[in-house]
């Protein structure tokens, strides 16, 4: 019978996994929940439920440091940064839509274990980026830190690295220090139209090589645009290619200015300013495009920005695939019709020849179960790996096989 | 400072150990004579000098793989060594290890302007990378003071930072892929050209592991589009004080300058005594600001920070109108070292990291710490970070002050952890912030990062001796004691 325990503070998660690890009871680690759906499934009878371990206990804004409990939902600390004109630039992804919830129920906690990034990716980088330090228990039972409440700090090994994108599978966070920026004063989005997945990748290049400071590049396909909400992407008609430019009010006029003409040759050009880009890139962050239908698998896929085209023109082949892709080519969403194995070994092989790695972000629980989630490693790194988790979680007990097998 | 008991029986096996090397590496690539040795004692901590068992100079990944796989058979600690620009004796050699320099890794491998990255091997310097570059308009973002030696290897071992990394971030956010062999002697690549590695981030990890976890033998770096124009701001202050707030004004006005940097006025004077930058020497506190990027942009954020300065109590402001003027701005507090270094025979340069609002606070103490060890400091800050360079002056002469610098600089980082900062914010800990890390860390913080450690190397062969102030076995870390198994805890609810 499944169980759950629910600690009040970092103390009580302490000795629950002390527990845990003296009944050899191996944890499913939740924060609100939002994202159990991703990873490999795994079996566990008890829940360490950490939704106790919410809010913001200290911001700064002029230090550009927040601290809070990793069960903190994304929605009040984001309200909570725009009160205060800053924002978390990592723009984390809000997937709860995407893998079947309502929106909005994601926790701070939950973005660094899969150290989301979105559109901004490109320009600021990811979560990993942007994690400053921690306090967690392993799953040795032991409390412990790692970064410290500051900018910048070279103190020790970068541990807040490996807790992001581990997945809950090395250490239980029980609070974190996170930068924060300024959040900037208009958004204006630059939009290219009708080009092909290979013009777009060209035109997004030369964007991202300009000195305008674009700090978001996407591609939509003539396909999908429909799906948007907003009007000059969905009555488009056409493929849009899209360039963010953010910042200082006379500055995003100028910069859009220019760079409107420099793409003049690509093709016809429309400008959205800072309401509908907000929309527009929630859109493109949140994979709006690819959420429906629920059933069918969604890959995630990292790749070199200028390979993007190839991939995509490849992956398109399969039988029912539609794309969009990010990050200047270099992120691509992937839908497929549902199957037994989500195309894995053609996705795989398709992205092994450019170098990079794909992610099944979004697969049944059989499905998710019979291919690798996670991007097959090398057996020498795959080893890495199996030490590196039991340095931290030696008996298994936190999120076992979430990752990988044993991992 | 105390190292690790050298190894008498390895010591024993030299010449053994000499040739088994010459037989990876031949030619000149290993080094054993002494009057060759020597440039290799010490690195920029050079108070701190020994000479290796032995240098070997691989040329390939390939001879870097067969050396470590043959120490680590033959139980020999290895240092590896980049340009040997570190200030935290991160390269110190052990008088039992072979010092591993990467000095002839130093080729560009490829400029992709497409995927905006640099592939490169570790030992070219890091301007080599931005001057391999800006012909074409880019540049590789991370400035450490030393970039014109320093190598990208090193700076990937430091996580080396610089005036612009408020903006650009440090090394670990500019870095894309490493090729980092083992002390198994296994070739491991980690990221690439896309964005980030799948699976636990260990390009995250080596970064800034100051050569205890393996060899990077190959990088790729992003490379940016240069600013089309940057021009700066030189604001003198009465104290600390009203700098300080002026740097805290300007953040919360959502301006994130590309340089803001601060000198108390020992430091002021100085720079001006040595390149007559025309910095006002009765200032309590100067300020550089650096706006860079779109010249719309420059203009419009000069003028705001022209404002926050006024508005709290600067006594002067310059703005640069050109480019000869705005590297005079920066001619006083790019010599700040050498300048310290002409009033005093000796100096030596701390590095901590303190939240920016404790400025007055960590400033009052270091004037207390000044009369306690009878010695002068000169700050200069990388203000918009809250990183702090103490320049601690005194002559290695005269007895005992070596000995007094060092406790006046464990004094001030003491302090910078006591007020919520750290012990480095980018040089590093390596020998000279060692036996320090037990005031920022718990035993069991230090025992988790080793057992991080025994991961890449259970021996404990690579670099041993610093960063940890003890050594523990990886089979004594491996163990635990757990207790609380009874129950399940009446305070916690179960469903």
């Amino acid at each position: 019978m499944a169980s759950t325990l629910k600690p009040d503070d970092a103390r009580q998660v302490e000795e629950a996994i002390a527990w845990a690890v003296a009944n050899g009871e191996p944890l499913e680690l939740i924060g609100r929940g939002s994202k159990r759906a991703l990873g490999r499934p795994f079996q566990v009878e008890t829940m360490l439920d950490l939704s106790a371990l919410s809010g913001v206990i200290d911001y700064e804004p002029a230090e550009l440091v927040l601290t809070a409990g990793p069960a903190t939902p994304m929605a009040e600390i984001e309200k909570l940064l725009a009160e205060n004109n800053q924002m978390l630039a990592f723009e984390p992804m809000d997937l709860t839509a995407l893998l079947g919830g309502a929106s909005s129920e994601g926790s701070l906690g939950g973005s660094l274990m899969i150290n989301s990034g979105g559109p901004r990716r490109i320009k600021s980088g990811a979560a990993r980026d942007h994690l400053l330090g921690f306090e967690a228990v392993s799953g040795r039972a032991e409390s412990f830190k790692s970064g410290a409440r500051v900018v910048k700090n070279v103190t020790g090994y970068d541990l807040p690295k490996v807790i992001c994108g581990s997945y809950g599978t090395l250490a239980a966070v029980t609070k974190i220090d996170v930068k924060v920026l300024p959040r900037p004063e208009k958004v204006y989005t630059v939009l290219v139209l009708g080009l092909d997945a290979e013009q777009a990748v060209r035109a997004m290049g030369a964007a991202m090589n300009s000195a305008h400071e674009v700090s978001a590049a996407a591609h939509v396909p003539a396909n999908l645009t429909a799906k948007s909400a907003v009007s000059y992407i969905r009555e488009a008609g056409a493929s849009v290619t899209a360039l963010r430019i953010e910042g200082f009010g006379p500055s995003v006029e100028r910069r859009c200015a220019e760079l409107r003409e420099e793409l003049a040759s690509f093709g016809t050009i429309e400008e959205l300013h800072t309401m509908n880009s907000l929309s527009f890139w929630l859109e493109v962050r949140d994979v709006h495009y690819l959420v429906a239908p629920m059933q069918d698998p969604v890959w995630r896929i990292s790749v070199p920005p200028a390979s993007g085209a190839t991939v995509a023109a490849d992956l398109s082949k399969l039988d029912g695939a539609a794309w969009f892709s990010d990050w200047s080519g270099g992120l691509i969403w992937l839908q497929l019709p549902a199957s037994n194995d989500a195309s894995s070994a053609e996705v795989r092989a398709t992205v092994d020849a450019a170098g990079g790695h794909a992610t099944l972000v979004r697969a049944s629980k059989d499905v998710r179960a019979a291919v690798p989630v996670f991007h097959p490693q090398p057996a020498p790194i795959a080893a890495l790996s199996r030490r590196v988790k039991e340095s931290f979680d030696p008996k298994q007990i936190l999120n076992p096989g979430r990752m990988y097998a044993g991992i | 400072m105390l190292m690790p008991e050298p190894d008498r029986s390895v010591m024993e096996r030299r010449e053994e150990i000499a040739a088994a090397l010459r037989g990876i590496v031949p030619g000149e690539g290993v080094i054993t004579a002494t009057d060759e040795m020597r440039v290799y004692e010490t690195d920029g901590l050079s108070v701190y000098r020994q000479l290796p068992m032995i240098v070997v100079l691989p040329e390939t990944t390939e001879q870097v793989a067969a050396i470590l796989r043959y120490c680590k058979q033959a139980g020999v600690k290895v240092v590896p060594r980049g340009a040997g620009t570190g200030l935290s004796g991160g390269a110190l050699p052990l008088a039992d290890g072979v010092l591993l320099g990467l000095g002839k890794f130093n080729r560009i491998l490829e400029i992709d302007y497409e995927n905006r990255a640099v592939v490169t091997q570790p030992g070219v310097t890091n301007l080599g990378i931005t001057h391999a570059v800006q012909d074409d308009g880019f540049y590789y973002a991370p400035d450490p003071s030393s970039q014109i030696a320093c190598s990208i290897g090193g700076n990937i071992a430091e996580n080396s930072g610089g005036v612009h990394c408020l903006k650009y971030g440090l090394t670990t956010n500019n870095v894309l892929g490493v090729e980092f062999v083992t002390m198994d002697g296994e070739i491991l690549r980690f990221g690439g050209k896309h964005l980030e590695a799948d699976g636990y981030d260990f390009l995250g990890l080596i970064t800034g592991s100051e050569g205890l976890l393996g060899v990077v033998t190959e990088v790729t770096v992003r490379i940016l589009r240069k600013p089309s124009t940057a021009r700066a701001l030189l604001v003198g202050f009465p104290t600390p004080e009203e700098a300080g707030a002026c740097v805290a004004a300007v953040i919360a006005n959502g301006i994130i300058p590309g340089g803001m940097e601060m000198m108390d006025n020992p430091a002021i004077n100085a720079a001006e005594d040595f390149v007559n930058a025309g910095y006002p020497r009765d200032a309590g506190a100067l300020l550089i600001v650096e706006l860079d990027g779109p010249e719309v942009e420059v203009d419009y954020l000069i003028g705001r920070v022209k404002e926050i300065a006024e508005a709290n109590g600067a006594t002067e402001v310059r703005i640069s109108e050109s480019e000869e003027e705005r590297n005079n701005f920066w001619a006083g507090r790019k010599a700040a070292f050498p300048a310290v270094g002409r009033i005093s025979p000796d100096y030596i340069c701390m590095d901590g990291t303190i939240p920016r609002k404790k400025l007055p606070e960590i400033l009052s103490r270091m004037s207390e710490m000044s009369k306690k060890h009878r010695l002068r400091v000169a700050n200069v800050f990388h203000a918009g970070d809250g990183n702090l360079h103490p320049l601690i002056l005194f002559d290695a002469n005269q007895e005992g002050e070596l000995e007094r610098a060092e406790a006046f600089g464990a004094d001030i980082l003491t302090a910078c952890v006591e007020l919520g900062g750290v012990l480095t914010g980018e040089h590093g800990v390596g020998i000279e912030k060692r036996d320090l890390m037990g005031e920022m860390f718990t035993e069991i913080d230090l025992k988790q990062q080793q057992r991080v450690k025994c991961a890449f190397d259970p021996d404990g062969l690579l670099n041993p001796g610093k960063v940890f102030p003890q050594l523990h076995r990886c089979a004594e870390l491996g163990r635990m004691h757990v207790s609380g198994g009874q129950l399940p805890f009446p305070d916690i609810p179960r469903f």
